[in-house]
């Protein structure tokens, strides 16, 4: 992973006033967080939009406009859901999710499914009927179809990751309220992602440090895309 | 049904536990160590959960003194700054173990509603009232902190509030009604924001604010707001008091508070040692916090609400 050297070269390059391995470790965070709860909303949001894409069934205009309202859907909210799902209160209490990443995950995966399955939907539905009706008339099975259509509708779909991992990673309402934006003594982050430090560095009117941390944030998001892009071209050529 | 869900959950929860420690048992019988858990206490990798303040984490003194504690029992401090409204309000869902905050009515209301117990006074510092040095209000070197507050409503000078249920805020809201004016108009800004960002509010707009000393001396140097009335520590008012209080969650109420772990790091913060570590911390060379646990005074009021008796029916 090129993170590595290039985290540990930052603080060098702009004198950040942090411990060694902390700007590593809240990337570290801020990934893994936003990996994890984007991966966890594909595996449902693509096989949800595919059944959507396919079937035709009372209420499914009203589906459309819940799942679009989400994408809309305000994350300090999701945070407070998300908190009374985890507090020791609430139904998922004896978990003991509360300031954890997995409680995180949670939040994120509720802010990343809307859109991931909203844009997944809307590629999927405008996949020509041709294929669709050339992939039948070639004798393939109800799944065949759904692959076919599933390839034709890469790009969207990867649009659609992508969209939600912007949206994940970006975030900052929820996982401050549901990850306590926690750093141990030692400098290392628990619950700390580097837009709750960007939040943490501005609360202290450190703005310089701040601007820091938001271009390593959007530099990241950055690198990410390209990555996914670079591996969508690479699947068209076999 | 969801008691019972949760009674499911907590019977497998029970069964990993039980069979992940009966693991660690026979690694400790066989292990080359000799580990046989006499070498470190029973709570050795348990996470203490500390809803706090900004005030205290920002100026970092609890990474700075929390080290010792964590090796002296291996265990993980897990420090939450949330602002004293926030800090309780974790605590009363039972989100955390200890609570370290300074607004003392808001902590009593937290002791009487049963969430708190065994409250100790831990440290102080003050606050002070700080704006530009042109000073529209004339405020500087006033005794009395309500009169520097009066001075302000009346000249109608720009005033930056927290605004957001901290301790500093609640003070601030105190102080208002002691000086028997009521805040509001266009010269009363609430933000909403931690400490430093209403130092720096401040500062752009040309406005007087209420600081605790700590806050406002790690961010001088990025500031340009001077002291213009000083609290109890550099002879200013005693209104200007700030105290702060530890608790631990009552364990009656919440039975998944580490209560043992949370007794145990009252006991520690509490001690000569911690109290020297509070004592020695330094920002920017100056004293930031003054500990005032160890005492030959036996000050009982420090356990109970402000002016609790026996006597009295509450």
């Amino acid at each position: 992973m090129p993170i590595e050297p290039v985290a540990g070269l930052l603080p060098i390059v702009f004198d950040l006033p942090f411990r060694e391995g902390y700007v590593r470790s809240i990337i570290f965070v801020s990934l893994y967080v936003s990996v994890v709860a984007v991966t966890l909303s594909t595996l449902f949001s693509v096989p949800v939009a595919v059944a959507m894409g396919f079937a035709d069934f009372p209420g499914k205009q009203f589906a459309k406009s819940v799942i679009n309202t989400g994408m809309g859907f305000p994350s300090v909210v999701v945070g407070l859901l998300v908190l009374f799902a985890v507090s020791n209160q609430g139904p998922l209490g004896s978990l003991n999710l509360i300031f954890t990443p997995e409680a995180m995950i949670l939040s994120q995966f509720v802010l990343a499914t809307p859109p991931i399955t909203a844009i997944s939907l809307a590629a999927i539905t405008g996949v020509d009927e041709g294929v669709r009706d050339a992939a039948r008339v070639l004798g393939g099975t109800r799944l065949d179809v759904a692959l076919v259509v599933l390839k034709e509708a890469r790009y969207g779909i990867a649009t659609a990751i992508l969209a939600g991992f912007g949206r994940a990673i970006s975030e900052v309402g929820s996982v401050l309220i549901v990850g306590g934006n926690i750093t141990g003594a030692d400098g290392i982050s628990k619950t700390r992602t580097l837009t709750t430090a960007i939040q943490l560095e501005a609360r202290q009117g450190q703005y310089e440090t701040a601007m820091v941390l938001g271009a390593i944030l959007v530099a990241l998001v950055l690198t990410v895309n390209a990555i996914v892009v670079r591996l969508g071209d690479r699947e068209v050529r076999p | 049904m969801p008691i019972q869900r949760r009674r499911f959950v907590a019977a497998v929860g029970a069964g990993a536990i039980a069979s992940a420690a009966g693991c660690s048992g026979i690694a400790g019988t066989l292990g080359p160590s000799g580990d046989d858990g006499s070498e470190g206490p029973a709570v050795v990798g348990e996470t203490l959960t500390l809803t706090t303040t900004t005030s205290t984490y920002d100026t970092g003194l609890l990474d700075e003194i929390h080290p010792e504690f964590e090796e002296m029992y291996g265990v993980t401090v897990d420090a939450v700054a949330q602002g004293t409204g926030a800090a309780l309000e974790s605590a009363r869902n039972g989100d955390a173990d200890v609570v370290l905050v300074h607004a003392r009515g808001l902590e009593d209301e937290f002791l009487r509603d049963g969430y708190g117990i065994n409250r100790r006074d831990l440290m102080f510092n003050d606050f002070v009232i700080v704006g530009p040095e042109s000073d529209p209000a004339e405020i500087r070197g006033t005794a009395s902190a309500t009169e520097a507050l009066t001075a302000i409503a009346d000249a109608e000078a720009r005033f930056v509030s927290r605004g957001d249920n901290s301790g500093t805020h609640t003070k601030e809201l105190n102080l208002w009604e002691a000086a028997g004016a009521e805040p509001g108009g266009d010269w009363y800004q609430e933000t909403g924001t931690g400490m430093g960002e209403a130092l720096n509010v401040a500062t752009q707009q040309g406005a007087y604010t209420l600081s605790d000393r700590g806050t406002f001396i790690s961010q001088r140097s990025a500031i340009d707001l001077v002291v213009l009335v000083q609290g109890p520590i550099e002879d200013g008012p005693e209104i200007l008091a700030n105290p702060y209080g530890i608790m631990a969650v009552n364990p009656g109420v919440h039975d998944n508070a580490n209560y043992d772990l949370a007794m145990a790091y009252i006991g520690w913060i509490t001690s000569p040692d911690a109290q020297d570590a509070i004592s020695e911390y330094r920002t920017n060379g100056e004293q930031l916090f003054f500990p005032e646990a160890v005492s030959d005074d036996p000050d009982f009021q420090q356990y109970v609400p402000e002016g609790w008796s026996s006597d009295s029916s509450d």
